[in-house]
Formats: structure tokens, sequence, C-alpha cells
């Protein structure tokens, strides 16, 4: 147990690319943060720094008190469950987790108790004799989870784990690993790009785009107050709508857009927060043409182009609303559904 | 393939009886002559059902050899040759293996320059280069020894370049899997590249050991003490005989052809478990 701080951690491969720009982060001790953005930015660079797989070019790691730098990963006291599982396939399923103990000298019978322990906490004790190969994909999950479990390290680091099941099991293990954590109380660092996961897991998470950190707070915090335009559109499925205020203005804003902050030239409007139904409070009003009807189930995606603009926009709205495509919707939005935005700058300006 | 086309079913039964029996029948008349009687096979006609003398040819061969060719008894010949085929051999798997183990897993200055110079010598076989090697073996002091038979064929292009593209498919997160579990270069090696490798190791020691036991040329060249005559050099040396004395040549033949059929059916336990039970 442990936490873990990173200062200024920078990463630059050969040929100047910067992957990691300068990366400030602390983790408490126990916390569960989850790495999330686009592939390519740079989060399980950072990771695998944190891991020891990847030298540092700058800045310092700590882990605990101790400062990591150059510590090989087993001196680090970590613990990394891969994408692809990593099993070794010529060992069986108790020699995999058993093989980190063995390595650090544990005694045989201390080493049969932990790996009983973790079994049972995962679920894999009929595995135990078998080799990786004879297990399903939810199996060989719950072995390379197990394999971090084991060494009961000052860290787990898991690097997109569920990205290899299908999406029933991936909510499935998805609630397991939450339940794990908050059981065993292990600082942990999650990396994913998929922007449920990471809302639903951590208790942090942190927004990576381009090898910066675009935002850090609890997953409401983010989705509710996004930092920037890169933040918006990413966390909240379907994206964020973003239109330009001088737009809305034209459409009749009923003097809404007056007072805000300065510098906004877009305001952002989550797809649930516009209302095909006119609210009491005082309300935009935006008229489109439906291009697409997509119905999900309890909620549909209405796809639209706004009227005098070429600009695609989702609504959603919950079950399944009397519209044909082709049709001319009007929809509604109240002024505390606006997320006011900088389009030069990228930046939230106030609210 | 579930399939049935009885024509088809016989036509190919027949082609594999035929080929089967093109094979087979040398390896019969070689067994069959060395159980004939001395001057049964200088008639003109080769006998084709056994003849009674194959205990007394073989314990001949074994025991005593045929002094008048200078060969040596069999069960020195065939112990030289084995001492020779598995010294090159395990020789050349352990150098291999660790020469792709380096190769692929260090990143080390002019790494790609070493793979390339261990690969240019896959082109230089044993013929090619005999000369300068039994020079610098004699200035060596190495004649007539096993390390002279053994040590200059040990290194291998070949199964570096195989056991590099078998280690390169291993996907790299196993490494970091082991890293992270505390196991250091040689542990990794041993543990799992190994284990992993166990298949390709069963095949190339096959390979390698039927190289090994049918060297003719180089054991020619830096042997003449009768003790290290290897039996491939022995049943040469018997047929260039004014009279070759044929009944027991062929038992030496068949003798010498023993060890790489149990080496085949020892190893091919191995391998065909490796191909059937994928590893991935």
């Amino acid at each position: 147990m442990a936490s873990i701080t990173l200062e200024g951690l920078k990463k630059t491969y050969t040929g100047n690319v910067n992957a990691v720009k300068g990366i400030d982060l602390h983790i408490e001790d126990g916390e569960f943060v989850v790495l999330v953005g686009p592939s390519g930015c740079g989060k399980s660079t950072l990771l695998r720094m944190v891991a020891g797989l990847e030298i540092i070019t700058e800045g310092t790691l700590k882990i605990g008190d101790r400062v990591v730098n150059k510590l090989e990963p087993a001196e680090r006291d970590i613990a990394m469950v891969f994408q692809n599982y990593a099993l070794y396939p010529h060992m069986t399923v108790y020699n995999n987790l058993a093989y980190g103990l063995k390595n650090r000298g544990f005694k045989k019978d201390e080493i049969e108790k932990r790996v009983r322990v973790a079994a049972k906490m995962l679920e894999i004790e009929e595995f135990l004799d078998r080799k990786p190969r004879k297990l399903s994909g939810g199996q060989r999950q719950r072995v390379a989870m197990g394999r971090a479990l084991v060494r009961d390290p000052a860290a787990f680091l898991f690097d997109e784990p569920l990205s290899n099941l299908d999406a029933k099991l991936r909510v499935q293990m998805r609630v397991e690993i939450k339940q794990l954590q908050r059981r065993l109380k292990t600082t942990s660092l999650y990396v994913t790009h998929d922007q449920l996961e990471a809302m639903t897991l951590g208790d942090r998470l942190v927004v990576l785009n381009a090898g910066q950190i675009e935002q850090v707070g609890t997953p409401m915090e983010i989705y509710a107050r996004p930092a920037s335009m890169f933040v918006a559109g990413f966390i909240g499925s379907p994206a964020m709508n973003m239109l330009p205020v001088d737009y809305l203005n034209e459409q009749g804003a009923n003097g809404l857009l007056d007072n805000l902050p300065d510098g906004t030239d877009t305001v952002g409007i989550r797809p649930d927060d516009m209302h095909l139904a006119p609210p009491t409070v005082p309300h935009l009003i935006v008229d489109s043409t439906l291009e697409l009807f997509e119905a999900a189930g309890a909620e549909s995606h209405l796809y639209v182009t706004l009227a005098n603009s070429d600009q695609p926009t989702v609504i959603r709205v919950s079950g399944q609303p009397p519209v044909a495509e082709g049709e001319t919707l009007r929809f509604y939005v109240t002024r505390d559904a606006l997320h006011p935005f900088n389009s030069a700058t990228g930046k939230r300006t106030g609210d | 393939m579930v399939e049935n086309r009885p024509w088809a079913n016989f036509f190919a039964h027949t082609v594999l009886i035929i080929g089967v029996a093109l094979v087979v029948f040398p390896v019969y008349i070689a067994v069959v002559a060395s159980t004939q009687a001395p001057g049964e096979l200088m008639r003109g006609t080769i006998p084709l059902l056994p003849g009674s003398h194959g205990i007394e040819n073989y314990t001949q061969m074994w025991q005593s050899g045929v002094s008048s060719a200078n060969s040596p008894p069999a069960a020195l010949m065939l112990w030289n040759s084995f001492v020779m085929a598995m010294a090159i051999t395990v020789g050349k798997l352990s150098i291999s293996l660790l020469s792709a183990f380096a190769i692929v897993y260090f990143r080390f200055r002019f790494r790609m320059f070493f793979f390339w110079l261990i690969f240019v010598t896959l082109m230089l076989p044993v013929e090619v280069r005999i000369i300068p090697t039994f020079q610098v073996v004699a200035d060596l002091k190495m004649l007539n020894s096993f390390a002279g038979l053994s040590i200059p064929l040990i290194a291998s292009a070949t199964a570096t370049f195989l056991f590099r593209q078998f280690f390169m498919t291993i996907p790299e997160e196993m490494l970091e899997a082991a890293r992270v579990d505390g196991a250091g270069p040689f542990k990794f090696f041993k543990d799992i590249l190994m284990p992993l490798s166990v298949t390709n190791i069963a095949a190339l020691f096959v390979i390698m050991f039927i190289y090994g036991w049918n060297q003719y040329l180089w054991p020619l060249l830096i042997t003449t003490d009768p003790d290290y005559t290897t039996i491939v050099m022995g049943i040469q040396r018997m047929t260039s005989e004014e009279n070759p004395q044929w009944h027991l040549v062929m038992a030496a033949v068949v003798m010498a052809a023993l060890p790489p059929v149990l080496v085949i059916l020892f190893m091919q336990r191995l391998f065909v478990k490796g191909l059937t039970e994928t590893e991935k």
C-alpha cells in the first residue's frame, strides 16, 4: 500500500517524439485512478513508466516515499495486468500465480496459501491445474488478475485489461474489478480508452490528450464541468454538441446568452439536455431537420441538422418519441445546460 | 475432410504403397545382405531372403571390425560417431539458443550488424572453409580428438536464425510480465523461453544429430588415429578395399542407420506433441 507521485514526468523517444510531456499527479494511498484518453495520447506509455517497463526521460516518480525512477519493475513493488493477459502458456494456472512469488524466494507453504486465497477470491480454484489455453477469455482475465493479487503489491497497474473481452463479460469484470479494489484498498492505476469504463471505475479520472493532462477530477465533476472542449467531447456518449454562440443568437436566444462569461464563442450542450418539449424555465429554441432516428431500447438518438446550418447534432431522448425522418423538429435548451467555451483556446471560459 | 470416393482412396493408397516400397527395398536388401555368408554376395545375384549368418556377421563387425581395411570394431566407431554427433548437436543448440536470445532481447550496439554477420555465415558450409579451419584446428593441437571433431562444426547460423524467428513471435508482454514477476534475463530464458521452444529444440535436435552423424569429410581430414574413426568413415574404408567384405559392410551399415532412427523416434513424441498443442 502506498501513494504514487509523478512529478514532471516526461518521455521522449528517439527522434524527439514527445510521448509524455510533463505529467504531475498524486495518487493517494488506496485510490483508484483511471487514465483515459484517445489512442496515442500517451496513457499507456505513462503507465509503463510507472511500471518500470519504459525508461523515464525526465521527472521524478515516487511510490510511497521512495524514488523509483531507476528501479527494475520487480523492485518497485507493483503488479501489472496486461491487455493480452501475458500468461505463461506452458505453466498451469497455479504456477502462473506462483511464479512471481517463487522468484521472490517465498516459502512453498506461503506460496500455496497465497495462491489459494487469491484463487478463491477470483473463483478460479477449479482451474488451478489447467493450462491457460484451456481457459476462456474471462477466465484468463481472472488468472491475470490473480497473478497481480497474490503478490499483495503496493499498487496495481491495469493496461486496458478488459478490451479483449466481449461486451457482456466486460461489464461483469468491470464490476468485479471495482469490488475487488474496494475490498483490498490497493492503490490502482488503470488505463483505458473506454470512457464508460473510466466513469464507472475510477475514484478520480485523469483525462490525457497528446501527452498532457487535460483535466483531473472525480468522474461526475468531469462530466458536469468539462474543463476543455476536448474533455467535453471525449467524456459522455454520444459526445457533447458544440454550437457557435452567434448562431444561437440568430435563432432566438431570448436574451439567455447575454450573460455568458467573457470570451465565450461556443457553447457545449449534452445530447440529453436538448428537450423536445418546452420546459417551464426560460429556454433557447432551435429548429432542425431529423436526418436519422436511432432507437436504442430505453433511449433514442436523434441525428439532426440545424436549421440554416449544416452542423450535425445529436439529441438523446428517453423512450421512442413519435417522430419520422425528414420531419422538422424544434428543441429547447435551458440556461444551466450550457457549457461555455472559447474555441481558440479550447478551454472553458467560466461557470 | 469427409469424403467417400473409393477410387480416389484406392489410387492414393497405391501411390503411397509404391512409394514406401521404393524407400524400404534398399534397406531390406541391406538387412538381408548383412545376414549372408562371406562370399555369398560376390556371386552376381543378390539373395532376397535372409541368410543364416546374421549373428555371426554382426558379432564380428561389433567386436573386431575389419583390420585389413584399417577399420576398428563397430562398437568403437559407433561410440565415436555418437559422441561427435551429440557434441555437435548439444553445442549447436546451446550456442544458437543463447545467441538468438541475445539478438532478440538485448539492445546492444551493432546488434543488427552481428545478426547479419551470423546470417552471412549461412552461406559458408563446412566444405568451403575446410582448409583454413583445418589449419586452425591443427595449430590448436586438436587433431585426433573429440574437440577437434566437434567444435569447428558447432557454430550454426541456421539454428540461430530459426530461434530468432521463433523468439520474435513470442509477445513482448511475456517478457514484461516476467520482469514484473521478478525474473531476470537468465530466469526468463530458463523458465519461459526454453519451455516454449521445446518443439523447435526437438526438431532441430533431430536435424543436427543427423547432420553430425553423417559428417564424413571433416572427420576424414582431421583424424588419423583409428581410435577416432567414425562409423561413416569406417564404412567408406571397408568399401574401398580391393575385395570388400560386403556382408560385414552391410552389417555396419545397418548398425550405422539405427541411432538416427532411434533419435527421431524419441524426439518425435516431443515435436508431434508440440505441433498438436499449439502453446500460444
